[in-house]
């Protein structure tokens, strides 16, 4: 794994280098729709250039334009890389110039080997005959280059999310990449994946690949960027040298918002009743693989008010252990009880679940939580539509009624609520999703990764949703993957490591080193 | 031009295929010499495809719950030649036979229902091997014969409204039902207006509402004319009446209720359904079921007209459903169609059909011709998508209950590709 070591990298002063790219008052209309407004980026050899902005500001449109994804001519604006003017007709253009993407959704075939996922597109032919042997030797080279030690006919979908974003840059590595484009790369890794993955950027970067980065993860980006242009509303509002302007967290969220965030967390006075809610020895095995326990043996409470966090790594087990009380809706069950309000309940499907006042918010909205084809009307009530209909028949007026109601309670930024969930930013598409849980009215509602995906300003709104949703008397289960998150909200956390509750803290004995400590050991005496 | 926009709701988006119907009706009038809208021949019309369009009402469900179906035609024969020998060897009465098809309709569709949402086998191979499998019993209950069926039961598919009350020149059932049908129209027009008022909703301008009326209204009346003034003995056909009433009662089921609103579900997003608590297996099994009980009786209808059941009915039914669906707006991956659509879709099939065939030409250069209006049909609506115009298709219906087809979202690289290639 090659690691370059932090001095090295300071030497090369990105400051002072020459500049490869230059996008120039970059305009790109859609129809009824300004994406970009004259943006202007540059960025230097050598550089970690991170590109910040909330939902729907342009960041992922301005790489698409850059990358050949909208083509030549689609756009106003220049493009000069490596002091030559460009104009991509499509993405293999860009490539072959030294631009490479790799997209928040990783562009791999699950069912393909490592090898063939990095020469897709690129194979090593001769007269139209692809050379394996050739691949394959050259495919364990990059691979050393990232870090990977796997079998490169290994199908990749047997490999981590985390170990297949390396394949994705080893992909890019064999396009003999300049300027490598990162959109969210560490949105789906956990904590040592994502270390792992700067540190190879950081690599890269002493070897004269530049990258462009776009990212939530406010940390990460403090923590390796060496410029961030801030984006808002389609137009490019400052660039930042991290170093000579001393940039930390709140002075980009100030520039992502345009003010500054008093708080990431609304004031909240919790009012936590007695236990209504628990789990006891509940055991769930693995959908395919035999021996495998994804719920060993877990117990937990939940007391009417309270926000009970849910903290692990990645692949710990919390959507299994979430999705498995829903309904059943993941694994197979094993043993163990539930426990509401004193009684207990067997929940074998998710209608019987709704029933008994659980509600459930997916971990990825566009895939689980929501039917694109959908407006925000017939979501808001897809889940209770028993409630607006006779006899079957729905009626219509009422579903707008509450849909509007809604909106108007979680502030959701739409012109109507006839509108499309697609068109919606990540933000109110979730606040959507929030709204059609509100709608069941449950006794206890569980969140999985509410705020992935999210803005600074979005995810306030849903803190305080969460909150008012808590002060209702409800209990809250809140999965997350960011500490900081759970910290700033949950009442007590449990932690997860490998399927098992390896512990539980209040909120005054909780701190990442705490909690992290927890969800990366096996269980000791609670 | 923005009263135009107007009319067609908000933008130029709903001209759909209800424009090209049109289009094709005025120009297959201007080339038959005006036969094309007399009123033999709308009757030979509605009673020569109304059991396809039966089966499109059928095939749109299961289309926009992410299905296929392709056994129909085999087994609307297998029903067919069921429901002739009960009657002709149990000396069974007319309506008991239409029971019996009913019932061995949705024995059949528990059948294929359980398959492909039980056992979770894709519907395309239980339909195909449904296909090969009711073609045969067809052929071994029938012995390959032709099997005549009472007079009585002819009625279903070649029966007409009875003359009733005083001469008035006219059919008057027909007349009634043509009036009934405008009044509804002009009731519920202005009722939906009223209430989208209320609730403060997105609302067009009443003139826009009172001219669609006016437009709709008018269409009602001269078709109501045209049927009521053909040869002495024919009126609107009994299968027509069927057909109407099923539109209606599934319009409605898929517009209105929850089993209409679980269909889309499931087929807009199966994982997000069954997580928001919809019973998605239970839906997938009654579309399936529906369908080949709605099979069944389209294969009934047609017995009935053509006075027998034979070993080749039902040959080819599967595909001119399906092209009917699609052309009316439905999506390839589900998730989106409508009834109506596809009532349209299968009337513009059934006008060009007509249409060449009264001009004489022969059945090979009419199925090249239907073949690339299929193609043309689609290519041009997602050609118009990524310009951002106005979908010919899709939009139109949404009022209906209808959705945005994603098939015709075209992928954005794709759509810019387009654009900078005109």
């Amino acid at each position: 794994m090659t690691k370059t070591s932090v001095l090295e990298s300071d030497t090369l002063m990105p400051s002072a280098n020459p500049i490869i790219l230059q996008m120039q008052s970059i305009t790109k209309e859609f129809p009824g729709v300004k994406a970009l407004s004259d943006v202007s980026i540059t960025v230097r050899a050598s550089e970690i250039h991170s590109i910040c902005g909330e939902n729907g500001a342009g960041k992922s449109t301005l790489m698409k334009v850059l990358s050949g994804v909208y083509p030549y001519g689609s756009y106003d604006g220049e493009i000069v890389f490596q002091n030559e003017v460009c104009q991509f007709k499509d993405i293999r253009a860009s490539e072959h110039a030294g631009i490479v993407i790799i997209h928040q959704e990783l562009a791999l075939i699950p069912e393909l080997s490592i090898t063939e996922n990095i020469f897709l597109g690129n194979e090593p032919t001769k007269f139209g005959i692809i050379n394996w042997d050739d691949a394959r030797l050259r495919t364990i080279e990059l691979m050393a280059r990232v870090g990977l030690s796997e079998d490169p006919d290994t199908p990749v979908k047997e490999i981590g999310v985390g170990k297949q974003q390396l394949v994705e840059i080893a992909k890019a590595l064999n396009k003999s990449v300049k300027l490598l484009i990162l959109d969210e790369p560490t949105a789906a890794l956990n904590e040592s994946d994502s270390q792992h993955l700067l540190d190879l950027i950081r690599g890269l970067k002493g070897k004269g690949i530049s990258c462009i980065m776009i990212s939530h993860k406010l940390n990460e980006i403090e923590q390796v960027s060496d410029s961030i242009t801030i984006i808002r509303d389609g137009k490019s509002i400052e660039t930042l040298d991290v170093k000579a302007d001393g940039v930390d967290e709140d002075r980009i969220i100030k520039g992502m918002v345009g003010r500054t965030l008093e708080s990431r967390f609304p004031e909240h006075t919790p009012k936590i009743g007695e236990v209504f809610f628990e789990v006891k020895n509940w055991t769930v095995r693995h959908p395919q693989i035999a021996d495998r326990l994804v719920c060993k043996n877990s117990s937990f409470t939940v007391r009417r008010g309270e926000i009970v966090g849910f903290a692990g790594l990645m692949g710990a087990g919390r959507t299994e252990l979430a999705r498995s009380l829903f309904g059943r809706s993941y694994g197979h069950y094993i043993s163990g009880q539930i426990i509401k309000d004193g009684k207990e309940i067997t929940l074998r499907n998710v209608p019987e679940a709704i029933k008994h006042g659980l509600g459930y918010v997916t971990e990825d909205r566009k895939t689980l939580g929501l039917n694109l084809l959908d407006d925000i009307k017939t979501t808001t009530v897809a889940a209770n539509l028993d409630a607006i209909s006779k006899r079957s028949v729905v009626n219509l007026g009422k579903e707008y009624e509450v849909a509007e109601q809604y909106r108007k309670q979680l502030r959701t930024k739409t012109p109507s609520v006839d509108e499309g969930v697609s068109k919606l930013s990540g933000g109110n598409q979730q606040k959507v999703v929030l709204a059609k849980w509100m709608f069941t009215d449950p006794d206890l509602l569980i969140l999985d990764e509410p705020t992935r995906g999210i803005d600074v300003g979005a995810k306030y709104e849903i803190y305080g949703i969460i909150q008012a949703l808590a002060n209702q008397g409800k209990g809250v289960i809140v999965i997350s993957s960011e500490l900081p998150e759970l910290l700033g909200i949950s009442d007590r956390i449990y932690t997860i490591f490998e399927g098992a509750i390896t512990g539980v803290l209040n909120k005054s004995q909780a701190s990442q080193e705490s909690l992290m400590k927890r969800m990366t050991a096996a269980k000791k005496s609670a | 031009m923005n009263a135009i926009k107007q009319l067609f709701g908000g933008n130029t988006r709903q001209f759909g295929m209800i424009f090209a119907l049109v289009a094709l009706i005025v120009f297959f009038q201007f080339m038959t010499g005006g036969v094309i809208l007399t009123p033999d021949n709308v009757i030979n019309l509605v009673n020569g495809y109304s059991y396809i369009l039966i089966l499109a009402i059928g095939m749109v469900l299961v289309i926009i719950a992410g299905h296929i179906d392709l056994s129909v035609g085999s087994v609307a024969a297998f029903v067919g030649i069921v429901v002739a020998l009960t009657m002709r060897d149990w000396h069974l009465p007319w309506y008991m036979g239409i029971v019996v098809g009913l019932v061995l309709g949705a024995l059949i569709g528990a059948w294929q229902g359980f398959f492909v949402a039980y056992v979770g086998i894709p519907a395309f191979i239980v339909t195909l091997a449904g296909m090969l499998l009711f073609r045969g019993a067809n052929q071994y209950f029938g012995k390959s014969l032709t099997v005549p069926v009472p007079t009585d039961f002819q009625f279903i598919g070649a029966g007409y409204l009875n003359e009733v009350g005083p001469d008035t020149g006219y059919n008057n059932l027909t007349l009634l039902v043509g009036f009934i049908i405008v009044a509804a129209l002009i009731w519920s027009g202005l009722r939906n207006h009223r209430k989208a008022v209320a609730l403060g909703a997105d609302v067009k301008p009443l003139w826009v509402t009172i001219t669609k009326l006016v437009i709709l209204c008018a269409v009602v009346l001269y078709a109501t004319y045209l049927f009521a003034t053909g040869r002495p003995g024919t009126s609107f056909p009994v299968p027509g009446i069927i057909l109407g009433v099923l539109v209606l009662a599934y319009g409605f089921i898929a517009a209105r209720t929850t089993i209409g609103r679980h269909i889309y579900a499931v087929g807009g997003n199966r994982h997000a359904a069954a997580l928001s608590g919809v019973k998605s297996k239970r839906t997938d099994f009654l579309v399936i079921l529906n369908m080949a009980v709605l099979a069944g009786l389209a294969g009934m209808i047609f017995v009935a007209r053509s006075n027998a059941s034979g070993p080749s009915d039902g040959v080819g039914w599967e595909l001119d459903a399906i092209a009917a669906v699609f052309i009316g707006g439905a999506a390839v991956t589900g998730g989106v169609g409508t009834v109506v659509g596809s009532m349209i879709g299968g009337l513009v099939m059934a006008v060009l059909n007509n249409g060449l065939q009264l001009m004489g030409v022969g059945s090979d250069m009419t199925q090249i011709i239907k073949g690339l209006v299929l193609l043309a049909a689609v290519v041009f609506d997602v050609y118009n998508k990524s310009q951002g115009k106005a979908s010919f298709i899709g939009l139109m219906m949404k009022k209906l209950g209808g959705r945005d087809n994603p098939d015709l979202a075209v992928a954005e690289p794709l759509r810019d590709a387009v654009r900078t290639e005109s």
